[in-house]
């Protein structure tokens, strides 16, 4: 029982990053009609803007390290610690939350530059050329955060107050040793309120209705005088703030290198074919449900009889779906049939 | 030891060491010793030095250049990185800058400070990438168009078995950096392939004892495991270490390599059974379950009515430190730590230290050996011909490099020496003193018949 509600949580974890991640492509699919393969590196700018808040805020003196003997080591001291004392370290320690401050308006810059001043001249091409020219832009990308960070993962880490784990064990009478990481259950309520605000935002107001609009019929609503081109540029930004977010609190999970755009990529790619190309639904509904489903395909009951198949489980299921249901879970009819 | 070194201040030529060595391999044949010097290099050492390789075409110039193929990227990097800094050391050393660091404590030596032979050390650089295919793209690079001489690096078991196989097609000889498989002179042992650092086995043999003394005879492991050769053999020989024991094994799952998140393979440890977990992972896959893992509260736990607990059978300082408070008391060996008191090992850090702001790796220090290894070999011979440098380090006995005395057994080409059993420091005394040593175990308890892990040499002169 124990496992069965941890490798449940581990799955809402990963589905989060991976809902978070196709939402924002499946929107910008729906919207502008363009298969985005840049936006796997969306989500890996944002994890960097974790990092490159924490290496602001650790900026640091060197100060001679008179415990070692053999050699003249020297240790670093932020600049923060000698300014503000204890105040300072714990602004340290809180560089993740306060990263997410710089990364909304670097991703809305980062998502309106890459939209206006490479994607806009694709809308009309091909989705080959779409997926080729993204993909491109993607590399170029990764590289630059290679040359300027390194290729070494970056660790960085959780607040003090929340860098434990939560004795859930207890809260659902589990009994005791039965914890989860504190980080883990932000992440997933994280994602969830990000993902509540777009929906929210999408449904209930008049901006959204008439993106919304737009995503059914392009034309008529262009028809009627409003500059559709322009809103869904904001979705572009909007969707470029979401995957930037996702990465941003990812970092005290796995510590981001240039990959980890192309990791996370991958997945979602799967997980939008799965929803639904263009159904923002479908891709929480399939982001979640394939991250529950790689979970469970690790535990060991589950691989004694299929050995391996935590590593293919969703490829597995993107088969069957393609298979019996092209258009995915919740796509509209038409959609990828025709 | 004043015998042995007034014996070496007399000058060796090629020519007496080919005699020595015709002698040897002679009496070996005629004695008919389980096939490790093969009859037909009798006549070998009669002949005429052909073309191996880039001997002699890149070895007759005033220079000569080394091939240093180290991971830069991927979950092998930071030690990668840390190799390339003692490859460079060795080169300044070998050249006579610097202090000279271990080259002024190893013995038997013939090194003379004014490069090998009397000829520059050059190097070139490549990026494994912590990946086979590139490793050997890369060092396929540096041997053809860059004519390096001697390729050297790893780190990772899997690179390590690749690039040295393609030596040996070469006629290039690889001397690996940090790889700990056994198979790397086991079942894929080369004739062109030469290993300084410890491995897998070695490991099993000294920690189980240490592990028996401190948490008991009555344990049930599960081990997570890199899922490529060095996480196999490792999981194989810790697991025979330990069941011989008493232990036993609740399972043993594989995770592959750079996953990130192991959050999934971490938590059906909790309620296993298993009151111990062996994380036969390494680097960053490493620092990262060991971190997750304290995160699940593996370490609060208690199981079959003991304190769980956490063993890493292959650690190293900067694992440590990037993995931070979650290493404090975790037990593993280590092939060499800077802590350690020796002549040799003290020079090497104070001429590391100096020069970088930073005390070496135990990637750092093998590496740096390696190739010292490897010069001191040609200097020997006498040539850079490839064969008779392999036949300068088949069985070569040493010291003063930080390990104690050491021997490059001349059946797998795999070296003997002590081996450390460390445990994570609680209370360290500076940033970087991190490792404890709980024990130097003796060589003795680590050596093995050679015939365990099956394998070949090959032929000296490659098939070309």
């Amino acid at each position: 029982m124990d496992s069965i509600v941890l490798q449940f949580l581990n799955g809402l974890d990963k589905g989060g990053a991976y809902a978070l991640i196709a939402l924002g492509l499946t929107l910008v699919f729906g919207t502008l009609g363009v298969v985005n393969f840049a936006h796997g590196a969306l989500f890996m700018l944002g994890a960097f803007c974790a990092v490159a808040m924490q290496q602001l805020l650790t900026l640091s003196v060197q100060v001679k390290d008179e415990s070692v003997t053999f050699f003249d080591a020297f240790k670093e001291v932020p600049y923060l610690e000698i300014w503000l004392g204890d105040f300072g370290t714990s602004i340290i320690a809180w560089s993740v939350p306060i990263s997410i401050l710089l990364a909304i308006p670097a991703m809305l810059l980062i998502g309106w530059v890459m939209e206006r001043g490479l994607i806009r001249f694709f809308y009309k091409r091909s989705h080959a050329d779409q997926i080729l020219v993204t993909f491109g832009l993607a590399i170029v990308l990764q590289e630059i955060i290679r040359i300027w960070f390194g290729a070494n993962p970056i660790p960085v880490s959780a607040p003090p107050p929340v860098a434990g784990s939560a004795d859930i064990g207890a809260w659902l009478g589990l009994g005791a040793g039965v914890v989860y990481p504190w980080w883990r259950l932000i992440y997933f309520v994280f994602s969830a309120i990000i993902l509540a605000v777009v929906f929210g935002m999408l449904q209930f107001t008049t901006y959204g209705m008439v993106v919304r609009a737009g995503m059914r019929d392009r034309e008529t609503v262009g028809l009627l005088g409003i500059n559709i081109q322009k809103r869904f540029t904001a979705v572009f930004g909007l969707a470029a703030v979401v995957a930037g977010l996702a990465g941003v609190m990812y970092t005290p999970i796995v510590p981001p290198n240039y990959t980890i755009g192309m990791d996370f990529l991958v997945l979602s790619f799967v997980v939008v074919v799965v929803g639904g190309m263009g159904s923002l639904g479908g891709a929480v509904l399939a982001g979640f449900l394939l991250g529950i489903l790689q979970s469970f395909a690790s535990m060991n009951e589950i691989k004694s009889i299929f050995p391996g198949i935590d590593q293919i489980i969703i490829y597995l299921v993107a088969v069957v779906v393609l298979l019996v249901r092209p258009r995915g879970l919740l796509g509209r009819a038409g959609v990828m049939e025709s | 030891m004043t015998d042995r070194k007034t014996r070496l201040d007399t000058p060796l030529s090629r020519r007496s060491i080919l005699k020595g060595s015709l002698a040897s391999t002679t009496a070996l044949g005629a004695l008919s010793l389980t096939g490790v010097a093969p009859l037909h290099f009798v006549s070998q050492a009669w002949a005429e030095e052909q073309p191996i390789g880039n001997f002699p075409s890149k070895t007759s110039g005033p220079s000569i250049t080394l091939g240093f193929n180290v991971p830069q990227t991927g979950a092998y990097a930071d030690e990668g990185a840390d190799e390339l800094r003692a490859y460079q050391l060795a080169v300044k050393h070998l050249n006579g800058e610097g202090d000279g660091g271990m080259m002024n404590t190893f013995t038997p030596s013939n090194l003379t400070g004014k490069g090998i032979l009397g000829k520059k050390v050059e190097f070139v650089t490549g990026d494994t990438q912590t990946k086979s295919d590139a490793a050997r793209a890369s060092a396929k690079r540096m041997v053809e168009k860059d004519g390096a001489i001697m390729i050297t690096g790893g780190s990772s078991s899997g690179v390590a078995v690749a690039v040295q196989s393609l030596c040996q097609e070469m006629g290039i000889i690889f001397m690996a950096g940090l790889t700990h498989s056994n198979d790397t002179t086991g079942k894929d042992k080369r004739r062109y392939g030469f290993r300084h650092f410890f491995n897998a086995y070695m490991s099993g043999e000294a920690l189980a004892p240490i592990l028996a003394e401190e948490y008991g005879t009555d344990r049930v492991a599960y081990h997570l495991t890199a899922d490529y050769t060095w996480g196999w053999t490792q999981e194989e020989s810790i697991k025979n270490a330990s069941e011989a024991l008493g232990w036993k094994t609740a399972a043993a799952v594989r995770t592959p390599l750079g996953a990130g998140d192991f959050s999934q393979y971490i938590t059906p440890v909790l309620n296993s059974g298993a009151d111990v977990l062996i994380l036969n992972h390494y680097g960053k896959d490493m620092v990262n379950s060991l971190t997750q893992a304290v995160q699940f509260g593996l370490r609060d736990k208690q199981a079959n009515g003991k304190n769980f607990e956490i063993v890493v059978p292959l650690f190293s300082r900067l694992m440590a430190q990037g993995a931070g408070d979650a290493i404090k008391g975790i037990l593993g060996t280590t092939n060499w730590n800077w802590s350690l008191q020796d002549d040799a090992s003290q020079a090497f850090v104070k001429s590391f230290g100096q020069e970088y702001g930073n005390p070496p790796s135990q990637a750092a220090q093998t590496c740096y050996v390696q190739t010292l290894l490897y010069a001191n070999a040609v200097e020997t011979a006498g040539t850079f011909y490839p064969p008779e440098v392999i036949k300068a380090l088949e069985g070569f006995e040493f010291d003063g490099m930080g390990n104690g005395p050491t021997l490059y057994r001349a059946a797998d080409h795999q070296c003997f020496k002590d081996v450390l059993v460390v445990r994570g420091k609680e209370n360290p005394s500076s940033q970087f003193d991190l490792l404890e040593v709980v024990k130097i175990v003796p060589r003795k308890q680590v050596e093995y018949d050679p015939s365990i892990f099956g394998g070949e040499l090959g032929p000296y002169i490659p098939a070309s």
